[in-house]
């Protein structure tokens, strides 16, 4: 592939853009205010600000929040639902889960309205066997009715579709003969799996945001078409891999919390290319950490995502385990007298004090800026200035006055609150998971995460932090690594010892022929294809999944056996062997390699040649052992042989890092700078 | 103490938070059971070393064993234990700080530099524990011996080896045994988990600075816990709630809440509740406390559950009632069931007090549903279990939640297709029970309906339900939610009601017979006339209720097709229903006939005297 290749993603407060051009290594950037009205404006002004030249790009890989907003905000789609006789009210029942474990107020409202959901006669068994013919006149009627009511997108759910979806198909087909728009979703095409709910809410998703989505990638294509450009674009999945505009509504639940995925996937490509192949990934920007996992270089994916009470998404996502702590969130005293930080976040408005935007609550962000950590006069957001000594006033009367601190001491109590609601997140997403944080790097990216992660890193025992070249815009990185990606699931749900291996190598074989077929459908440029098969599996009796690699699709009895048993071990530490394991579900992700990039032209060109050249100045810092006198750098004018002790700060357009009294900072050879925790 | 700044005190209070959440979640990921496992009917916690008092407990533990585990590991200090490190003892005995047989307690001391610093416990249902009914809920036990296995506390692992003489009696008393190790490696290896974080916790910090730490968190808990009793007006409230029946006698059993509020400080007395039930619906002491806690905690979230949080609750050991439950008297249905009762008194008590922090009662059973029988497709015996959710109460919040959890638990149901699956069944329906959601300005949220045909072999269906004579109360002048009601519709046509209506055993069922069950609806909170009416249309609109039943329930009158809201002749309509000129425009008097029960029994507050001559 010749030509550049443009990341551009999304995020609550900034659209951030990265262009690469592959062969010479030449690299633009631009951070522009997204625009949540239409996503697309901010785009094309990134895409102005980097004065980018269409006839040069080649692709353009898009991270949207146009979905997961959509959904958060219940600003949806109308949407009818065509479901099995005796089970409309499957989406409003749900899984009977009451939204906080204690207090009895609180409310779930279904994403299709009763009124909208229609039965039609038809019934599967357990088996796939039909008990009751579809009644096609009766989905006629059905689609009549729900077009009469102003539905302008379907779904069809039936019973068991995951066994045998004919009945889905005829429905589906019966739809698209008339049903206008053509915004239709059957349930097994979405997610092939057990489960009614799950199945059901996943395909709910899918058409309550699929006529958003392909509006939203409708036009941003055709402007970009006005401005010359007709090549290539794609879309960031909630899987870390992309897919093509144009296929990108057909699924589009998987766009959904595309956002963190694909600075996991970055982290990733930036750990292989670095040598380290552990990472927990740390996340952190205006409003929450998000904490996740590369294992062996691939970045952990799960299909048990929740995105809000009784939102399951149950398609595979890259695993982010989120906590409400950012650089927004705001310090209060509970009833109790402790301090707490977040949930609650200032967000980008009113946003933390010092931006001027009307914020009048102690924020992280605040804290950072009182103890010198963050340089006041290099913030990237500030609307108009506030006087340090307003913000020291604030956090002296609602955080020190009720614990009898002055405002700095104040200040590092908030940030000490704030490190151990972080660090609690990874310990949940690394111990509660059977690994041990300290075979890991960590990996902080995002406005917030490389100032807490020294700290985080000597709390948890973790020996060496990773900050990437350019940490503010590694989700626009992430687009520009992302590879295609499908995926595929079906259920066997059986005894292993009762499970006819040639049905599993038929479906695994069928789901890696699909994902080739889908990919060579895009005409997206690939080099190889690669395919991952994986299996869900519990011993008899259990309902919790633990999923293993399959290495091949025929794979024998006793491979899968083995493999089962040795995954448990690890987890859980437990053998059973008189318990028989269950293989439940078959999972495929195909996986097409895009064009590789050269990540070590992020480091830019700006690099100094001594450690004295990237000095900016110096300024008093506080650590827990107290003020001290700290030296600050420039990133991009570090050295490519730098390495020095801490304390030091080290500020670019976007991020500060911190590194702490004790701690060794260098640059790797592709410009990461590397933090090693000392004793 | 001088050491203990307050930023420590909220990171180490976290930290022994976070040891039972790993707790909680290595439990419910390796169980066998899906009682624990998908119905996370389990916790874990940390209790002192001297009295068992709660330091701290897992955020997603099961709600009912808020205090009970509290009860349980002081029982076990009673009997002076000899402990060494790796000892974790067992106990299901319901009389010693339990509440039924199959909620199994494991105990472990906690060792730290070889000392013993505090005792890590967890509960988990097992699925059964023998009895005369698979999975232990028999609905006409007369005595405990007939419900189960039952054991004092035992050391089943003795310095980290389990006593294999010990484990081959509990696996020769219960069904399906195979599994059950399953179960006993993951409640006991979630203990190890807990020992290892708090190792970690206590190398980081020191002993003496967790100890002081554990110390302060139960201070402030009790304070914060006063502060929300001090905003509660000073008097005695009058709760009420009444379980069908006991299984076995076919008459209602009434629990009498008095909760008196004065200053910071609440007290309970249920003594004119109705006296000890031959059947199984008998509340153990530690469970009576427990629901109380528990109810205490629904109304109040945020207070942190630790010893501190149960100081100023003081509860009359209700001895004499069917609420403290003596051997031999059987309880199989006291954690499911009579512990929502009394939390539903404890909710309609405070109702009264704090109108405005309130919700009417939630549905409030579990729906304990199970058929078990022979499927010959597979030549082999099936024991199938379903608990089902309700509506939850309105609340001047809004209306109440459609099919929630019970209150005492926070499980998942399990999906149709899963059961269809597994068991010869075939579900007809599982749908919204239209019209149960208790009308009010807020109405209540709808229970559910549901319908499973045996599909071939021979089975026996039993249940153990609640609320079928009387539906949730509702609250500040709303009406009950609808009741639960069950119905064996034969293949031939004809159809069976039970006596007991929400409890019954061994029905046998033949192929084509079906059981169709709609739960309760929650209890609406403030006159329906005053709701608003396009909400009443578009509950009409959304099928909740028909036009006649709004029409009745709400006073507001529809015309035209589409459906529409007469404006005027609702107006009309609702202000001839209201009673002439309301002298005291208080919500317990403005209701006039509606709802002549809590007129008569609930004026409030009540007068402690006055109390005394009402007894029954």
């Amino acid at each position: 592939m010749s030509g550049a290749v443009v990341g551009v993603d999304v995020g609550g407060t900034f659209t951030d853009l990265i262009l690469m051009e592959p062969d010479s290594g030449a690299v633009r950037l631009a951070k522009v205010p997204s625009t949540p009205a239409n996503q697309a404006a901010g785009v094309l002004a990134a895409l102005d600000r980097a004065a980018a030249s269409f006839a040069d790009i080649a692709a353009i890989v898009h991270g949207t929040t146009v979905t997961t907003n959509a959904l958060l905000e219940r600003k949806l789609s109308r949407c009818g639902l065509i479901t099995t006789q005796g089970f409309r009210d499957i989406l409003e029942l749900g899984r009977r889960t009451r939204p906080h474990a204690y207090g009895l107020i609180g409310s779930f409202t279904p994403l299709i309205p009763r009124e909208l959901r229609i039965e039609v006669p038809e019934r599967m068994d357990a088996a796939g066997e039909v008990l009751v013919p579809l009644d096609e006149d009766a989905v006629r009627a059905a689609l009549a009715t729900l077009e009469a009511a102003g539905c302008d997108s379907l779904v069809i759910h039936f019973l068991h579709s995951y066994k045998n979806p004919r009945h889905e198909e005829r429905a589906l087909a019966i739809a698209r003969e008339c049903w206008p728009g053509g915004h239709a979703t059957a349930g097994h095409a979405i997610l092939s799996e057990f489960r009614e709910y799950e199945r059901g809410v996943a395909a709910a998703v899918n058409a309550c945001v699929q006529p958003l989505l392909h509006r939203y990638l409708d036009q941003l294509e055709s402007e970009l078409g006005a401005r010359g450009y007709g090549r290539e674009l794609l879309v960031i999945q909630g899987n870390g891999g992309s897919v093509s505009a144009r296929s990108a509504a057909a699924k589009a639940v998987n766009t959904v919390l595309s956002g963190p995925a694909s600075g996991v996937m970055a982290a990733a490509a930036i750990g292989r290319a670095a040598g380290c192949r552990d990472l927990i990934t740390f996340d952190t920007g205006g409003t929450s950490a998000d904490v996740g996992l590369v294992l062996e270089g691939v970045p952990a994916v799960t299909a048990e995502m929740e995105l809000e009470h009784g939102m399951p998404i149950h398609v595979p996502m890259v695993d982010v385990h989120t906590v409400g702590a950012g650089g927004g969130s705001i310090a209060r005293i509970d009833e109790a007298g402790l301090l707490q930080v977040g949930p609650e976040s200032a967000g980008a408005q009113p946003g933390p004090i010092c931006y001027g935007r009307g914020g009048a609550r102690p924020t992280l962000t605040d804290a950072n800026l009182i103890l010198g950590r963050l340089d006041p006069d290099s913030l990237l957001a500030v609307d108009s200035p506030i006087a340090a000594g307003a913000v020291r006033a604030v956090f002296a009367e609602t955080v020190g006055g009720p614990l009898g601190l002055d405002a700095e001491d104040a200040a590092a109590a908030v940030i000490r609150i704030a490190n151990d609601r972080m660090a609690g997140a990874i310990r949940m997403a690394t111990l509660a998971r059977g690994h041990d944080p300290r075979d890991f790097v960590l990996f902080a990216f995002g406005g917030a995460g490389p100032m807490h992660a020294a700290a985080l890193a000597a709390e948890l025992g973790i020996p060496q932090v990773m900050i990437p070249a350019r940490p503010g815009i590694t989700s626009a990185v992430g687009c520009i690594t992302a590879d295609i990606r499908h995926d595929f699931v079906n259920t066997a749900n059986a005894p292993l010892a009762d499970v006819d291996m040639a049905g599993v190598r038929e479906i695994l074989e069928c789901q890696a022929a699909q994902g080739r077929e889908a990919i060579a459908d895009e005409g997206v440029a690939v080099g190889a294809i690669a395919c991952h098969h994986s299996a869900d599996m519990q011993f008899e009796g259990q309902t919790h999944l633990l999923t293993v690699p399959v290495e091949r699709p025929d794979a024998t009895r006793e491979a899968l056996q083995q493999a089962f048993e040795a995954a448990y071990w690890e987890r859980f530490a437990v053998a059973l062997d008189t318990i028989r394991p269950v293989l439940v579900n078959l999972h495929t992700a195909v996986i097409g390699a895009r064009p590789a990039v050269p990540l070590a032209a992020l480091a830019g060109a700006r690099q100094a040649a001594t450690l004295d050249e990237a000095l900016i100045g110096s300024r008093r810092v506080w650590f827990p052992a107290g003020w001290q006198e700290t030296p600050v750098y420039d990133r991009e004018r570090l050295p490519a042989d730098a390495s020095f002790e801490g304390p030091a700060i080290i500020q670019q357009t976007d991020c500060t890092s911190v590194v702490e009294p004790g701690n060794r900072a260098a640059l790797d050879a592709i410009g990461n700078l590397i933090v090693e925790i000392g004793p | 103490m001088s050491s203990l700044d307050p930023i420590t005190l909220g990171v180490v209070q976290s930290g022994l938070q976070q040891v039972c959440n790993e707790m909680d979640l290595a439990f419910v990921r390796s169980a066998f059971s899906p009682v624990i496992s998908e119905g996370l009917d389990r916790s874990d916690g940390i209790y002192a070393k001297e009295d068992g008092k709660l330091i701290a407990q897992g955020e997603l533990g099961l709600p009912v064993f808020v205090g009970t585990m509290q009860f349980s590991t002081e029982h076990l200090i009673a009997t002076k234990p000899s402990v060494r490190e790796g000892d974790i003892f067992a106990v299901n005995d319901p009389y010693l700080g339990g509440t039924h047989l199959m909620d199994v307690r494991f105990a472990m001391p906690f060792f730290y530099r070889g000392a013993h610093f505090a005792w890590l416990s967890n509960t988990g249902h097992w699925p059964d524990t023998g009895g005369m009914v698979p999975g232990g809920f028999s609905a006409r036990a007369t005595e405990v011996v007939q419900e189960g296995l039952r054991f004092p506390p035992v050391k089943l692992y003795k310095e980290g080896r389990i006593d294999e003489e010990l484990l081959s009696i509990i696996l020769s008393n219960i069904r399906v045994p195979e599994q059950r190790i399953g179960d006993i490696e993951a409640q006991s290896s979630a203990l190890l988990v807990g020992a290892r974080r708090m190792t970690a916790l206590l190398d980081k910090y020191g002993a003496a600075l967790v100890e002081d730490v554990i110390a302060e968190m139960r201070r402030r808990a009790a304070q914060q816990m006063r502060a929300k009793i001090a905003t509660i007006p000073d008097g005695t409230y009058r709760g009420h709630a009444q379980v069908d029946s006991d299984g076995v006698v076919n008459e209602p059993l009434t629990i009498d809440m008095r909760v008196r509020v004065a200053g910071t400080e609440l007290h309970f007395d249920m003594a004119r509740s109705s006296p000890p039930c031959a059947g199984p619906m008998n509340s153990v002491a530690a469970t009576t406390k427990s629901s109380i806690y528990l109810a205490i905690r629904h109304v109040f979230p945020d207070v942190p559950i630790n010893a501190g949080m149960f100081e100023p609750l003081h509860i009359d050991e209700p001895r004499g009632t069917f609420l403290h439950a003596e051997y031999p008297r059987p309880v199989s249905g006291c954690a499911a069931e009579v512990s929502q009762r009394i939390a539903e008194a404890v909710f309609d008590a405070l109702a009264q007090a704090i109108p405005e922090r309130l919700f009417a009662a939630p549905a409030g059973t579990s729906g304990n549903f199970a058929v078990g029988g022979t499927d010959p497709a597979r030549a082999r015996d099936f024991v199938m279990y379903l608990f089902t959710g309700g509506g939850y109460g309105g609340s001047p919040a809004g209306d109440g939640l459609t099919n929630g959890c019970s209150t005492i638990g926070i499980s998942k149901s399990q999906p149709i297709e899963v059961m269809e699956q597994k068991y010869p069944v075939l579900f007809q329906e599982y749908s919204l029970h239209e019209g149960s959601g208790g009308a009010g300005r807020w109405r209540g949220g709808f229970g559910v309906t549901y319908a499973c045909t045996l599909r071939r072999g021979a089975a026996n269906a039993s249940m153990v339900m609640d609320h079928g004579r009387t539906g949730p109360n509702g609250a500040q002048g709303g009406e009950p939610g609808g009741v639960n009601t069950v119905d064996v519709i034969r293949a031939d046509g004809t159809s069976y009601r039970p006596p007991h209506l929400s409890k019954d055993q061994e029905i046998a069922l033949r192929p084509g017979d079906t059981v169709r069950v709609s739960t309760p609806g929650g209890g609406g909170y403030g006159d329906a006339s005053e709701r608003d009416p396009a909400l009443v249309l578009r509950d009409v609109m959304r099928g909740y209720y028909t036009a006649d039943e709004a029409a009745r329930l709400f006073g507001v009158v529809f015309r035209g097709d589409p459906l529409q809201v007469d404006e005027a002749a609702t107006a009309a309509r609702r202000e001839g229903a209201r009673v002439p000129p309301k002298p005291q425009p208080s919500p317990a008097t403005s209701r006039s006939s509606k709802r002549s029960r809590s007129a008569d029994l609930r004026n409030l507050p009540v007068d402690v005297r006055g109390i005394s001559s009402t007894k029954t």
